[in-house]
């Protein structure tokens, strides 16, 4: 992989946020929501509940995370789908860029994206609500490492399906992280799943994501292995999903989709 | 950079829409691909530029089949200009010349799009954002990106589709000079026979998904037996036999 060429890519995206101001409120304005609302649920809860009495901010550490995957996950989509609608999908195609280096400049500019949105959330927190993801401590670090990873992971299999279906697809960008979300047992333990549904899930990384950061802030210890488990987890799907996009790559050169796209 | 193109065809679903196409690009020339809408002539060039897996046949650089050559060093070759495809409409003009160049590893970048703004009169806005400009700028920012690589070879869907006469006739011209000093060599698909008869060397004529003539452009007139391509070009449409 060439970083000149990654970076040139990335600095497409860079200047699109840069130069358009209401783009940047977009992106701060819907994390900042979301802490406003699960702030105050949160709160409610803690007074009213006695699983998660006297452990203020569980529920809005696990809001913030997970605007953490879905904003990681829809940036990628994002980026995609301004590719498409600016109709510069061929001129990015027939540029000498190999797939990897796409996928990579996608990979590190939805990080960028993401942390301008979620910053200003999370430090909109302490003050407002006394709750700081902080908390969590070093393993905080690797918890956001495995919801990135999957959060890229979803990203790409929805720009696989765009590539091969078109801007038809972009419909289930919008639904993809919502339709895994009662699956992740964000809010809730896994014990609340029937046993089916269990088993699918913890087959996901969500569940061990999630399990753990409420181990850790109720239980005030760490299990190294359930987040071992979750980035393992999360690096296997991630695998997954770059075999997918690369037979979509070639499936839309068969179909002929590349040239035409967005049209 | 010679390119063949071998028995060439391209089959979406039961449609065949390039159907065993055979022809040369020859070094340095300028050639002309002709047809009526839907003829084949942009999925040639998609299969050309490697963004379409052709059903069977050969694409050819220099001898070697395009799936055999590495991909990002064929492409660093060539480019491609369309009014179908646009630039990031929210970046600036210089924006878009800067990740272009980059993404295709240009050397003196700054100098380079200096010298290409002032070739192409892009100087006085490559500030403004792309998408605010008008047809003809767009035009002039889309070729400036094909060249920014100077390429080998130069694919152009129409260079000059919904200009004006004046900012048609600087683009030909720029075209045409650019050329001669360059010697690149250059695939051209336009339904404006001026510009053909003006630019290229020799002529493909598609129809249907297949050549029906081939040759310069005075030799393809006097077959038909017509005053000029226009006509020649409206016979072969209009007409229900293929011819070679």
């Amino acid at each position: 992989m060439r970083w000149h060429k990654i970076y040139g890519l990335s600095l497409r995206h860079i200047y699109l946020i840069r130069n358009s101001f209401p783009r940047i409120l977009d992106l701060i304005y819907w994390p900042s929501v979301q802490v406003f609302l699960w702030g105050f649920i949160s709160e409610f809860f803690t007074i009213n509940s006695s699983y998660y009495n006297n452990t203020v901010g569980v529920i809005l550490t696990a809001a913030i995370l997970y605007d953490f995957l879905f904003r990681s996950s829809i940036s990628y989509n994002m980026m995609f789908l301004e590719e498409i609608w600016s109709r510069n999908f061929t001129n990015l195609f027939i540029a000498p860029i190999k797939i990897s280096e796409i996928i990579a400049a996608l990979t590190m500019t939805a990080i960028f994206r993401t942390l301008i949105g979620l910053v200003p959330a999370v430090l909109v927190a302490i003050p407002l609500f006394g709750v700081s993801i902080f908390k969590l401590g070093i393993p905080l670090i690797f918890l956001l490492i495995a919801l990135y990873i999957f959060g890229i992971t979803l990203g790409l299999l929805v720009t696989a399906g765009l590539l091969r279906f078109g801007p038809s697809f972009e419909n289930i960008a919008w639904a993809s992280l919502f339709f895994l979300a009662p699956l992740g047992c964000i809010y809730y333990p896994i014990e609340i799943l029937p046993n089916f549904l269990q088993i699918i899930a913890k087959a996901l990384p969500l569940v061990h994501i999630f399990e753990e950061m409420r181990n850790i802030l109720i239980n005030q210890t760490v299990n190294v292995i359930e987040i071992s488990r979750s980035i393992l987890i999360s690096i296997v799907y991630f695998v997954l999903g770059v075999i997918v996009f690369y037979t979509s790559y070639y499936g839309a050169k068969k179909k002929g989709t590349l040239i035409n796209i967005g049209e | 950079m010679n390119i063949n193109v071998k028995n060439l065809r391209k089959k979406f679903n039961n449609f065949i829409a390039v159907n065993d196409i055979n022809f040369n690009l020859d070094k340095n020339k300028t050639l002309g691909l002709l047809g009526p809408n839907g003829c084949g002539k942009t999925t040639s060039i998609g299969m050309m530029l490697g963004l379409i897996t052709p059903t069977s046949g050969k694409v050819l650089i220099d001898n070697k089949d395009i799936n055999e050559v590495n991909r990002e060093d064929l492409l660093s070759r060539m480019n491609f200009a369309s009014p179908y495809i646009e630039l990031p409409k929210k970046l600036t003009v210089g924006q878009n010349l800067e990740v272009y160049g980059r993404l295709y590893g240009v050397k003196n970048l700054k100098d380079r799009i200096s010298e290409i703004s002032e070739d192409l009169d892009l100087n006085n806005f490559l500030d403004k954002k792309t998408g605010e400009l008008s047809s003809g700028q767009k035009n002039r920012v889309s070729l400036a990106k094909s060249l920014i690589n100077k390429p080998e070879v130069l694919f152009l869907d129409e260079p000059t589709a919904s200009l004006d006469p004046d900012i048609g006739d600087f683009v030909r011209n720029y075209i045409e000079t650019y050329k001669t000093k360059n010697n690149i060599t250059i695939l051209l698909a336009s339904h404006n026979m001026n510009e053909v008869e003006r630019l290229c060397d020799t002529v493909i004529m598609m129809k249907k998904g297949k050549i029906v003539d081939r040759g310069t452009c005075k030799d393809i007139v006097n077959r038909h037996g017509r005053d000029n391509l226009e006509d020649t070009f409206l016979k072969i449409a209009r007409s229900g036999n293929e011819m070679a």
